[in-house]
C-alpha cells in the first residue's frame, strides 16, 4: 500500500513541475513585454519597469528566470492581481471555498442520484427503467452545461420563481466567513432564513455542475454492477441465504465501487471545467468566475496563479482518490 | 421421511430459440447421512438441479416440481424469507472455483462469521471463536491469523477449505459439493475429498457430490445418479453401478475412465450432449448410443425401477431378453456401427 | 476520418454476398437502435451544413430592424417568415443554426483530424522508441490530463488570442492525450506479439512496422475515440464560444449564439433554447454512434 502510494506520489512531482513550467511560460508567451503584461494596461513608469525587470530576472537567462519563479513559489508568492493589487494566493484562498462548496454539493447530488440509478438499472437489466436511465445518462453526458444552466434558470427562476437567478445568498444577509462554506456559516450565524437563502442559491448550480458526473457515475455503476452480479461470489452470497439487501448492498456494491471510485476521481477535472461555466452562468463568486473575469481584464498574474493552484488541487485530489482506491480494493492494499 | 424428496423437478430457461430445459423431470430422494454421487458430462443438468434446490436459479430460469421438500418442508411453497433461513443453514453448497467463489473484498473471517451471525445470531466474539474452530476443523494452520486474510492471499486449496468451513458453519443436514476438486491441483484433490468425507462421517450430514469424474466418487458414494441432457439416466447403489451398469451411457462413462482403458487407448463417447435445437424425439442418448434402435429413437423411455435402482432405457444392459429385443427393433446402422459399438461398450459391460 | 466513418457502414450494407467483415460490422451496428438514430441525426446535420445556402430561409447575418426578438411561429406574434423567431438584432435564428452546423461540424472534424494524426504519431513514437523520449511525451500528456480541459484551453486561447482557429487549436491540444495513450498502449501490447517479431526478423524497419503492422491493430479503439472525440470537440469549442473566447460575433457558431443570448434569458426563451438544443442533439448523436461503434468493433471494449 505504502509502496503503491509512493509510486503514485513520485509521478506527481514531475507533473507538478510541468505545471509550474506551463504557468511560468504563460506570461512569457503572451505577445508583448512580460513586465507590461504583468503591470496591465495602465502602463508603468520606466524606473519601476527596470526595477521589476531586475526583480523577476528578465535580464537573466531563461533557466535563471525559472529558478527565481520557483523560489517565489516556494515562499507562497504567486504575484499580485493587476486589477485589485491583492496577492493572487489571498484572492484564491478567499474564493476557493465557494467553489469547493459548489463542487461537493454537485458530486453529492451526482452520487445520491447516480449510484442508486446505476444499481437499479443493473438489477433490472433491459427493463424500461434500465433503458430510461441509460438514455438519460447519455443525454446528460452530452449536455452543454452552459445551456443546461440557462434552461434551468428559465424554468425554475423565471417561469416558476422557485430559485434565485444568481449569487450565493440574498444581499440582505451579511455572514461572517468562518469556514467559507456558506451552508455551514449561515447555520453558525444567528440570522434566521440565511441558511434557506444560501441553500436555495446553491441548488440549481449544484444540479447543473453535477449533471455530467451524474451521467458518468450512473453508467459506470451500472456496468460495474452488471459485471459483479455475474461473479461466482455472488452465487456464494445467495447460497449463504443472506437477505437481498445484504447481497446487493454489501457483496455486490463493495466490488462495484472499485471502478466507480476511480471514475469519481476522474470527475475532479471535469468539475473544475464545469465550475468555470457554471459559476459564469450563476454569477457564483468562485474560482471559475474569477479566472474568466481575469481573462476579460487581461489579468495574467491571476491566470498564472490560478492554473498553478488548480493543477495542484487536482493532483492532490487524485492522490486522495488513489488512497481511497487502495482502501476499497484489498488487492492493492496488500500488494507487496 | 427422507431428508430430501424431489419429484419431477424441471428447470427451464426461455431463450430466443425456444425454451431450454436444463433439468427435465428429475426425481431424487436422499436419506439423512447418505452420500450421493451425481455424475454426467458438462451440461447434463447436474449442477442446475442442485442450484434449483438451493434456490439459486435466477430469473428468467423457471423451476417447477411436483414436490421439492427438505426435511418434510415444501421448499417451493414456503415464503422466500423462510426459505432463505433454510439455505445456508440446513442446506449448504460449495462450488468448483473456490477462489472466485469467495468475495475478494472481504476477509475470510468476515465471510465465515457472516453466515454464523445471520443464521445462528451469534455475537461478534462468539462468531469469531466459532470461525477459528471451523478453520481448524478444515485443516487450516494458524487459523486465528488467517481470519484477516483475503482470498487472493490464499491458494486454491486453502480457499476451498475456507469454502467448506463456511458451508459447515451452521451444521447443515445436507452439503452439496459441486465439482469441489476440479479446479485444484491433483495433489490437493484427494486431500479435499478426504476432508469432505471425514466431515460427513463426523457430523452425520448427507452429502451430494457432483462430478464429471466417476473415479472421484467410486469409493466414496453410497448411491450414484447418472444424468444426461437434464434427465436421470440411471440410479443405483454405488457398488453395483460400478460393477454392473444398466444404462449404456453409464457403461460408456465407466469405459472412459483412464484406469479402465485398454491397449493404451482411452475410450471416448462419440458425439456431444444435445443442445436446444438438436434434442432427439426419442431417447436423448440415442444419437450417441451404440444400441439405438428405431424404437428408442422414436419413443423416449421412462425412468423405471430396475433391479436395485432405476434406469431410463428400453434395453437395460442387465436384461436377459435384451439382445433379442434389440434385434427385433431394428438396430440403427446395424452393419456400420457394430465395430464401433464393440469399441464403445468395453469389457466391464460384457 | 469522419467522412470514412460515415461512408463505411453505408457502403458495406449493399453487397449481400459472403459475410464480409464490414457486413458483419454493419449487422451488429444496426442492431443498436440508438447508434442508428445517432447516425441518422449526423447525416441530417451534415446535409444541413452542406446545403445551408439552399435551405436556410435567410442569410445568417441579415438583420431586420422591424423584427427584433420575434417569437417562434407557434407563439402569438410569431410568423413563418422566422420559424424559430429572431434574435435581438432581428436575425433569423433558424438560418443561423443551419449555417452554424457548418462551423460545428468543421470544428469537430478538424480538431479530431489534427489530434488523431499528431496523437497517434506521438503515441507510436512513445511506444516504439521508449526511453527518455517516450517518458517526456507521456509526462507532457499527464500534465495536459491533470489540468481541467477547459482551463487549459482557456490558457492557450489567452496566449494566442480569442478566435475560432485558436479555439480549435486549443481543443485539439486538450484532447490529444487520449489518442497518444491509445496508440502507445496498442504499440506496447502488439510489440511483443509474434507477428511483429516475425516482421522484424524478416527485416521490416521500425517505421514500416509502425505503419503496416501496429497501426491497423489500434484502429478500432482509435475510430471509437474519434467518434466520441468529435462530440467533445464540438462541446468544448461551443463552451469557448460561450465564454467569448471562441468564434467571435457575428459568427453563427452555436456557443457564440448562446453567449449573445444570455442577457435575453428573462425575455426571449427561444433565443436561448434553440442553439443549446442543437448542440445537445449533435453531441448526443456522435456519442450514440461512438457507443455503437465501440460495441460493434470491439466486444472487449464494451462496458
Amino acid at each position: 500500500m505504502l509502496r503503491f502510494l509512493l509510486t503514485r506520489a513520485s509521478l506527481v512531482i514531475p507533473t507538478f513541475l510541468g505545471i509550474t513550467l506551463v504557468a511560468f511560460f504563460l506570461i512569457r508567451l503572451v505577445p508583448g513585454d512580460p513586465i507590461e503584461t504583468m503591470a496591465g494596461e495602465r502602463g508603468i513608469d520606466p524606473a519601476r519597469h527596470a526595477e521589476l525587470r531586475a526583480e523577476y530576472g528578465f535580464d537573466k537567462p531563461l533557466l535563471a528566470q525559472y529558478g527565481i519563479y520557483l523560489e517565489r513559489l516556494a515562499h507562497g508568492d504567486l504575484g499580485r492581481s493587476i486589477s485589485t493589487k491583492e496577492p493572487v494566493i489571498a484572492e484564491f484562498a478567499s474564493l476557493f471555498p465557494a467553489t469547493i462548496e459548489l463542487g461537493i454539493c454537485a458530486i453529492l447530488f451526482a452520487l445520491l442520484v447516480g449510484l442508486p440509478a446505476g444499481i437499479l438499472a443493473a438489477l433490472r437489466r433491459n427493463s424500461v427503467f434500465d433503458h430510461g436511465v441509460m438514455g438519460l445518462s447519455l443525454t446528460g453526458y452530452s449536455m452543454p452545461i452552459f445551456w443546461w444552466g440557462l434552461l434551468l434558470i428559465l424554468l425554475f427562476s423565471v417561469q416558476l420563481g422557485w430559485t434565485p437567478v444568481s449569487g450565493r445568498i440574498d444581499v440582505q444577509y451579511f455572514i461572517e466567513p468562518v469556514t467559507g462554506f456558506l451552508l455551514i456559516d449561515t447555520l453558525l450565524s444567528d440570522e434566521s432564513g440565511a441558511f434557506a437563502s444560501a441553500l436555495s442559491h446553491l441548488v440549481l448550480p449544484a444540479v447543473v455542475l453535477g449533471t455530467v458526473p451524474l451521467a458518468v457515475i450512473a453508467r459506470m455503476t451500472r456496468s460495474a454492477m452488471l459485471e459483479v452480479l455475474g461473479e461466482d461470489y455472488m452465487r456464494t452470497a445467495r447460497a449463504k441465504g443472506l437477505p437481498a439487501w445484504r447481497i446487493v448492498g454489501l457483496h455486490a456494491l463493495r466490488n462495484a465501487l472499485i471502478p466507480v471510485v476511480t471514475v469519481i476521481g476522474l470527475q475532479v477535472g471535469v468539475l473544475f471545467t464545469g465550475a468555470i461555466l457554471t459559476e459564469t452562468i450563476f454569477s457564483w463568486p468562485g474560482i471559475g468566475k474569477w479566472l474568466i473575469e481575469a481573462i476579460g481584464r487581461r489579468d495574467y498574474p491571476v491566470l498564472q496563479g490560478g492554473i498553478l493552484l488548480i493543477g495542484a488541487v487536482v493532483m492532490a485530489v487524485n492522490l486522495l482518490v488513489d488512497l481511497a482506491y487502495g482502501l476499497v480494493n484489498p488487492r492493492i492494499r496488500h500488494a507487496r | 421421511m427422507p431428508l430430501l424428496d424431489i419429484q419431477n423437478l424441471s428447470v427451464a430457461f426461455p431463450s430466443a430459440g425456444g425454451t431450454l430445459r436444463a433439468v427435465d423431470g428429475v426425481s431424487l430422494t436422499l436419506e439423512e447421512g447418505e452420500v450421493l454421487g451425481v455424475v454426467g458430462e458438462s451440461g447434463s443438468g447436474k449442477s442446475v438441479t442442485m442450484m434449483a434446490l438451493m434456490g439459486l436459479v435466477a430469473y428468467p430460469g423457471r423451476v417447477t416440481a411436483d414436490r421439492l421438500a427438505f426435511a418434510g418442508r415444501d421448499l417451493l411453497g414456503m415464503p422466500a424469507r423462510e426459505r432463505r433461513r433454510l439455505t445456508g443453514r440446513d442446506v449448504a453448497m460449495i462450488f468448483q472455483e473456490p477462489t472466485t467463489s469467495l468475495n475478494p473484498c472481504f476477509t475470510i473471517g468476515f465471510q465465515i462469521t457472516e453466515s454464523l451471525r445471520q443464521h445462528l445470531g451469534l455475537d461478534r466474539k462468539a462468531a469469531k471463536r466459532r470461525a477459528i474452530e471451523l478453520l481448524e476443523q478444515v485443516g487450516i494452520p494458524a487459523a486465528e491469523s488467517r481470519l484477516s486474510s483475503y482470498p487472493h492471499q490464499l491458494s486454491g486449496g486453502m480457499n476451498q477449505r475456507v469454502m467448506i468451513a463456511m458451508a459447515i458453519a451452521c451444521n447443515p443436514k445436507l452439503l452439496i459439493a459441486d465439482e469441489p476438486t476440479t479446479a485444484l491441483d491433483v495433489t490437493i484433490q484427494a486431500q479435499i475429498l478426504d476432508l469432505l468425507l471425514s466431515l460427513q462421517r463426523e457430523r452425520g450430514m448427507a452429502l451430494v457430490l457432483i462430478t464429471h469424474n466417476m473415479g472421484v466418487v467410486a469409493e466414496t458414494a453410497d448411491r450414484m445418479m447418472v444424468m444426461y441432457a437434464g434427465q436421470v439416466m440411471e440410479e443405483q447403489p454405488a457398488k453395483t453401478l460400478f460393477t454392473a451398469p444398466q444404462h449404456p451411457y453409464t457403461a460408456a462413462l465407466l469405459a472412459a475412465l483412464p484406469e479402465r482403458s485398454e491397449g493404451g487407448r482411452l475410450a471416448t463417447i462419440p458425439g456431444v450432449v444435445p443442445g436446444l435445437y438438436d434434442r432427439p424425439r426419442g431417447c436423448l442418448f440415442s444419437p450417441r448410443c451404440a444400441y439405438a434402435t428405431d424404437h428408442s429413437r422414436n419413443e423416449r423411455p421412462a425412468l423405471r425401477p430396475w433391479q436395485g435402482g432405476s434406469v431410463r432405457c428400453h434395453y437395460p444392459l442387465g436384461d436377459p431378453s435384451r439382445d433379442a429385443r434389440i434385434r427385433q427393433d431394428h438396430p440403427v446402422g446395424a452393419s456400420a456401427d457394430v465395430g464401433a459399438s464393440a469399441d464403445a461398450i468395453p469389457e466391464a459391460v460384457r | 476520418m469522419s467522412a470514412e466513418l460515415l461512408d463505411t457502414p453505408a457502403a458495406s450494407a449493399a453487397p449481400a454476398g459472403p459475410p464480409h467483415p464490414l457486413a458483419e460490422f454493419w449487422t451488429s451496428f444496426r442492431a443498436n437502435r440508438g447508434a442508428v438514430i445517432g447516425l441518422a441525426l449526423i447525416v441530417a446535420v451534415f446535409l444541413m451544413a452542406v446545403f445551408a445556402d439552399v435551405i436556410a430561409p435567410h442569410p445568417p447575418n441579415l438583420t431586420n430592424d422591424a423584427a427584433f426578438l420575434k417569437p417562434p411561429f407557434w407563439q402569438a406574434g410569431g410568423s413563418l417568415t422566422y420559424p424559430l423567431g429572431t434574435d435581438a438584432i432581428g436575425r433569423d435564428i433558424l438560418s443561423r443554426l443551419i449555417h452554424g452546423a457548418r462551423l460545428s461540424l468543421s470544428i469537430g472534424v478538424a480538431v479530431v483530424a489534427v489530434s488523431i494524426l499528431v496523437g497517434t504519431m506521438l503515441g507510436l513514437v512513445a511506444g516504439f522508441v521508449g526511453g527518455a523520449t517516450g517518458i517526456v511525451i507521456m509526462r507532457v500528456m499527464d500534465i495536459i490530463l491533470t489540468l481541467p480541459s477547459l482551463l487549459l484551453a482557456i490558457v492557450i486561447v489567452a496566449i494566442l488570442g480569442p478566435g475560432l482557429m485558436n479555439a480549435m487549436l486549443a481543443v485539439a491540444v486538450v484532447v490529444l492525450p487520449h489518442y497518444v495513450r491509445i496508440a502507445r498502449a496498442a504499440v506496447i501490447a502488439e510489440k511483443s506479439k509474434d507477428y511483429v517479431t516475425a516482421a522484424r526478423v524478416s527485416g521490416a524497419g521500425p517505421l514500416r512496422l509502425m505503419l503496416s503492422e501496429v497501426l491497423p491493430n489500434c484502429a478500432a479503439p482509435l475510430i471509437v475515440q474519434a467518434s466520441l472525440g468529435v462530440s467533445t470537440a464540438i462541446l468544448d469549442a461551443a463552451a469557448l464560444g460561450f465564454l467569448g473566447l471562441g468564434a467571435q460575433p457575428p459568427s453563427p457558431e452555436w456557443g457564440t449564439m448562446l453567449a449573445d443570448a444570455r442577457e435575453f434569458v428573462l425575455r426571449a426563451w427561444w433565443v436561448v433554447t434553440f442553439p443549446g438544443l442543437i448542440i445537445l442533439v449533435t453531441v448526443l448523436a456522435f456519442n450514440l454512434v461512438g457507443d455503437g461503434l465501440r460495441d460493434a468493433l470491439d466486444p472487449k471494449l464494451k462496458r
